[in-house]
């Protein structure tokens, strides 16, 4: 996990001198999305709940970014901070109830949540400027470093996502990370062990809406521009095909699914302009059939064979195999998510 | 009072068509566990295929027996090829695979039928006629009664003949079910024939209201999975009932309580989820489902 963190903040850093302006641009989607894929991945992957609606939090810290920077004149770096505390306490209430609710009704609570929000969006029109939007100010480059607006704001997600990273990473190796685990893998037998299951289920819910509304607040300081309808419930779709195909059960998942999400559109665009979607939907289904634990989960399958040949040529155990081992374990609590049963 | 029972006339009516898909998404629910997201694109793409036909000159109702039965058969084909192999899969893969039919679905109308409005003819006259203090136009009493009309005969399939009991009986219990002889897996896929069949016939009695485009089921599938939620998921009659409901909640809330209005119509539907779920979370007729640990 450390390396990999380091493998992608190092190439992350180095690799604005090589991009041009609209690819900076892509890829700080990628990494903003990543960043709710994260949110996404801690509640699905870990914790075993659904979300169709996170496309709702996402809009909460957009709106909650763009109201204070333009009406309030507050600095974006307090936005993002406010959007990220908002986003936690909205979803923590959210999630009170949603703790009731098994897999596929949450999953439907939360559909409708998804397609509710432009029109709440359009209804507060005082606040959001209805359907006009707002227009946001692109941050302006502090110190007087010499990059222009698109690579600060690279920078800036970049930087994010790699302290979210580390949060998550860290959040779900400790105390609270195993118990929401094993919420996810027998909720009865960790109600029974001690853990709060009510209560660390909505935390979840918030944790994750958190992560998400950070992503929705540096999503409009790069766009620059929301507006109802970029919120609709194909944005919560979107969050959730990327979480799946990245891998849910896994934090590296989010940065595949943030790229998934990004460019597969541009690319189904390419191979068909009159139904993008359409191909979307239907990489969609074959990687359900495939690849059910996503990227991640691939990868990780990969290096575990590869680790076992190894292991097989020099039979004393090493700790390859110990980490082909823990590979293994966590595929395995991955597929009782997604793939197959046991 | 006569305004009063006159929105509840008409929420009826509308409802009816709430009605029909929450039966549609009951119907999968019970024979196959599954929730699925795709059942209002589909209702829209066959509406489309109905649209088609009456546009090359069809008469009405000779378009509507065609596109229920080719919904049909879209179902049965869809359950068989896209499904089935995930059919053991857990809950989330098979939510993502009903979502990928969304997407498709959805694109696929835009593509062919382009995302201008375009007007879907109704059977029935909007001549409106009295009933005591109220009336009710022809229009509505004909969507109303055809969903009506559409739920007794699910309701006698399922209650009263053998291929409805086999289904029945493959829901209570597939492996009991096989060994007595009855092919499970085509059982599932009679299931999403039939829900797309509902669905269909939701579509083309919701088409003149909202007019036909690719997105016009999205606000309707919310309605149907309220009035699914608030009747019980696992109760055909309820999910009905609960449609009815809808229709009248949402005319009533519509007209009496004027800070939502038309613009929060979805927030209602999200509204009644989350109570039915806070207060009932099995719904107003649903079982608790028991299950041994």
């Amino acid at each position: 996990m450390r390396l990999g963190l380091l493998l992608v903040a190092g190439v992350g850093y180095l690799l604005p001198a090589a991009l041009s302006s609209y690819q900076t641009f892509e890829f700080t989607q990628v990494f903003i999305y990543a960043v709710a894929l994260l949110g996404l991945n801690i509640l699905i992957g870990y914790n075993g709940q659904f979300s169709l609606g996170h496309g709702a939090f996402y809009a909460i810290g957009a709106y909650t970014t763009a109201i204070m920077t333009t009406r309030w004149d507050i600095p974006y770096g307090w936005a993002i901070i406010a959007a990220g505390a908002l986003s936690l306490v909205v979803g923590f209430l959210f999630g009170l109830p949603a703790l009731r609710f098994e897999g596929l009704y949450l999953a439907l609570a939360t559909f409708a949540l998804a397609l509710a929000t432009p029109q709440v969006l359009k209804y507060f029109d005082t606040w959001t400027g209805g359907s006009q939007g707002i227009v946001l100010d692109k941050p302006s480059v502090p110190l007087g470093l010499p990059i222009s607006a698109d690579q600060y704001l690279y920078y800036l997600s970049l930087t994010v996502l790699v302290i979210l990273l580390l949060l998550a990473h860290n959040l779900l190796r400790g105390r609270a990370g195993r118990a929401i685990t094993a919420i996810r893998d027998n909720p009865i037998a960790a109600e029974a062990m001690g853990v709060n299951a009510a209560l660390y289920k909505s935390l979840t819910f918030g944790v994750s809406a958190m992560y998400t509304g950070i992503a929705g607040a540096l999503g409009a300081l790069a766009v620059a521009f929301v507006a109802p309808d970029t919120f609709s419930a194909f944005l919560s779709i979107n969050f959730l095909v990327g979480s799946v195909v990245g891998g849910v059960a896994s934090i590296s998942g989010a940065i595949f699914g943030g790229a998934f999400i990004e460019f597969v559109p541009t690319y189904a665009q390419e191979i068909s302009r009159a139904a993008p979607w359409a191909i979307f939907g239907l990489t969609l289904i074959i990687f359900m059939y495939v690849m059910p634990t996503g990227v991640a989960g691939l990868i990780r399958r990969v290096a575990a064979a590869l680790a076992r040949s190894m292991a097989s040529e020099q039979p004393a155990p090493d700790s390859q195999t110990a980490a082909a081992e823990a590979a293994e374990g966590n595929r395995g609590s991955a597929r009782a998510v997604l793939g197959k049963p046991d | 009072m006569a305004a009063l029972l006159q929105q509840i006339v008409s929420g009826l009516s509308t409802g009816g068509v709430y009605a029909s898909l929450a039966l549609a998404l009951v119907l999968i629910y019970q024979a196959t566990g599954v929730v699925n997201f795709a059942q209002g694109e589909m209702a829209m793409f066959t509406t489309y295929l109905a649209w088609t036909m009456i546009n090359a000159g069809w008469p009405y109702w000779a378009a509507f027996a065609a596109t229920l039965a080719i919904a049909f058969a879209a179902g049965v084909l869809i359950e068989r090829v896209i499904i089935r192999p995930v059919e053991n899969a857990p809950v989330l893969t098979i939510v993502m695979v009903s979502i990928g039919l969304l997407t498709i679905f959805n694109s696929i109308a835009g593509w062919i039928y382009t995302y201008t409005v375009k007007p879907f003819p109704s059977p029935f006259p909007s001549t409106p006629i009295n009933l005591g203090p109220t009336t009710i136009s022809l229009q509505d009493l004909g969507v109303g009664g055809v969903s009506l009309f559409v739920l007794v005969v699910m309701y006698v399939f399922f209650r009263h003949t053998t291929l409805g009991l086999a289904m029945r009986a493959v829901v209570e219990n597939p492996v009991g079910s096989r060994l007595v002889g009855i092919r499970v897996g085509w059982m599932l896929a009679l299931g999403w024939g039939l829900a797309s069949l509902v669905g269909a016939v939701a579509g083309m009695l919701v088409a003149p209201l909202v007019f036909l485009e690719p997105n016009m089921m999205s606000g309707i599938l919310i309605y149907a999975f309220a009035s699914a939620t608030l009747g019980g998921f696992n109760s055909a009659g309820g999910a009905v009932l609960g449609g009815f409901l809808m229709g009248v909640i949402e005319n009533l809330v519509g007209t009496y309580v004027t800070f939502i209005g038309t613009e929060l119509k979805l927030t209602v539907a999200l509204a009644v989820i989350l109570l039915t779920l806070l207060i009932k979370p099995t719904g107003l007729f649903g079982r608790v489902a028991v299950s041994r640990v």
